[in-house]
Order: C-alpha cells, then structure tokens, then sequence
C-alpha cells in the first residue's frame, strides 16, 4: 500500500503540515502519533540573534521523517521559483510544494502562475507538488510541463470544510489514473481524510485539523488511523450506491405472521 | 556602505555577500540568501559583491503546511 512521488516511496499517505502548533514539544509528539509519509516546511527571514530557524532544523532532523518545502505566501511566478530554489539549497532536497496563490479570500492557486512556476522549476530540476484546484485543463497543463502528482484543494486552505467538490475530485481520479494525486487543504476532520482515500486519492495533506485540535497529538492519531481506514476501504472495494432500499435479511423463509 | 537586510537597514563594511553573512553573525546557520530579488547560491556568495543599498534576503527553515 506504498505511496508513491517521483519514485520514491513514503511510509504512509497522510502528509502532515509542521506551521500553527502550540509548542515545538507538541509538533514533535503529533508527528510522532500521525506517522506521515511526509511533513511540509517553509522559509522564513531568519534573525541572526534568534535562529529560531535552526531550532526549527534540529527538531525536523530528529523526526526523520521526508520534508516538501512549501512556497506558502507567494503571490508572483518570480516569488515562488526564487522562494524554491532557496529551499532546495536549505532543505536539500528537490522536491517543493507549489503554491502560488491568486486570491486572498480563499487563498485559490492563482493556477495561470502555477503552471508557469511548474515549467521553470521542473526545468531547473525541481520535483514539483503543485496545489492546485481540481480543474482538468489546469490538470492536464501541470502534466504537460512536466509535474507527476497533482495537489487539488479540497476546500479553501485552513476551512476545514472538507471535499466541497466531491463530483470535481472524483472526476480527476478518474481522468488520471495513473497519477499520484492528494487532496491538499481543506480537510478538517479525520473522515474528510477517509472519505477521499475511499474516493482513491494517493493522499491527504493536513496541517491546521491537526494543530488547530483541542489536542493535536490524540487528532493526529485518529488521522492516522483514518488515512489506514480510507486506504483499506479503497482496496476493499466499497459497494455500489443505490436509489432505493434493498433489504439486508433474507426474506425467505421468513414466518407468516399476517 | 548601507545595505538592507530582511527590511532592516545596516551599515556594513563587508563587500561581499558571504562576508556580510559573517559579519552580522549567521556563519553556520542553514540559511540562504537572495540579492536584489534573485536567489544567490551558497557557493557563490563570496564571488557576489554588494553595492550600496543592496536588498538582502536572509531565509532559514521555519514551520510550514
């Protein structure tokens, strides 16, 4: 049941986001109880008296856990290839979460940008995660320049409204059947995760569902658990749906009592 | 020579991008850089010279989603 980026597997397909926690000691615990297959990072201004980034680094080496580095923030095709190309010399990896927003509402991808950001990156031999909406054409662009997983939103970032586009991310499943795909924010509950795993979705990335919990670590777990729930009803085959009511019990040789 | 980094203005004496990383005190940090908007490589920080006015941008790993 491996996920798959780029030909490198992850342990699991939940991807967990590491920004909003309450403490640095809780991050640490949550991404121990969720097991992602993959944590989220970003870059900010670094103060020489604070460091506070290189706290950050020691705490995210000691997870061993693989780091995607977000372009979060950027509004600009320049601002998000400059912001990727620093963190791949600070995180020492080519792969980036591409984020380039368009709107400050709902913070949407801006996604004439990102498609454009895809291409130069993935020329400079980036491994690029675009988020993205679950646009086909958009889709099929990211594909044409070069992206090998697809990053849809699953409701506004940070909305917790969950899959508000069901027929929409149902529709790119079936379209790319080959390509890795994650539900990408929105996703506020545990069973917003199993609900697109079930859809046969490689993957979910959370971040504030978790963070933002009462208890981040117990959260952490039960997404854990859901992802494992989601992956296993996929493989499972779900029955189909129905219109109208089907009887479970058996009605012959039931007692006439009329 | 005045230069601004991170949106803060300093008076500096270095001339090169790698000796203003030393002199205002983030040798070592796993940090990277940016001059006038365009992405400077670590190993070409020491061929990058400065000019006054310059905008740096100084980035280290921090919480992300």
């Amino acid at each position: 049941m491996a996920v798959s980026f780029y030909g490198q597997d992850v342990v699991s397909p939940l991807m967990l986001g590491t920004a909003q926690y309450p403490s640095p000691e809780i991050l640490r615990d949550a991404v121990l109880a969720a097991q992602p297959g993959v944590v989220t990072v970003s870059l900010r201004r670094e103060s020489a008296g604070e460091r506070a980034g290189q706290a950050f680094w020691s705490l995210i080496q000691e997870l061993k856990v693989p780091v995607l580095p977000n372009t979060a923030g950027c509004h600009t095709v320049k601002e998000a290839v400059t912001t990727a190309h620093m963190a791949r010399e600070v995180f020492g990896t080519d792969w980036v979460k591409l984020e380039v927003i368009g709107e400050l509402d709902t913070l949407q991808p801006d996604v004439f940008g990102l498609v454009e950001a895809a291409r130069i990156l993935t020329e400079d031999g980036f491994k690029v995660f675009p988020y993205t909406t679950e646009d086909l054409v958009v889709a099929e662009k990211l594909l044409a320049v070069g992206c090998e997983v697809l990053m849809p939103w699953g409701a506004p970032i940070g909305s917790g409204k969950g899959l508000n586009n069901v027929f929409g991310l149902r529709a790119m499943r079936a379209h790319f059947p080959g390509v890795p795909l994650v539900v990408d924010a929105g996703i506020g509950v545990p069973s917003h995760a199993a609900q697109a795993l079930e859809l046969g979705y490689d993957a979910v990335l959370i971040n504030t569902a978790v963070a933002k919990a009462g208890d981040p670590v117990n959260m952490a777990r039960a997404f854990r658990l859901a992802v494992e729930a989601g992956e296993l009803a996929r493989i499972a085959d779900p029955m189909e749906e129905r219109d109208m009511a089907v009887p479970s019990t058996p009605v012959a040789g039931k007692a006439m009592l009329a | 020579m005045k230069v601004v980094v991170n949106d803060t203005a300093h008076e500096v004496s270095a001339k090169t991008l790698a000796a203003l990383i030393d002199e205002l005190g983030y040798s070592g940090a796993r940090i990277a850089t940016a001059l006038n908007g365009r992405f400077v490589p670590k190993a070409t920080r020491d061929e990058t010279p400065l000019e006054e006015g310059a905008q740096i941008e100084i980035v280290a790993p921090m919480q992300g989603g």
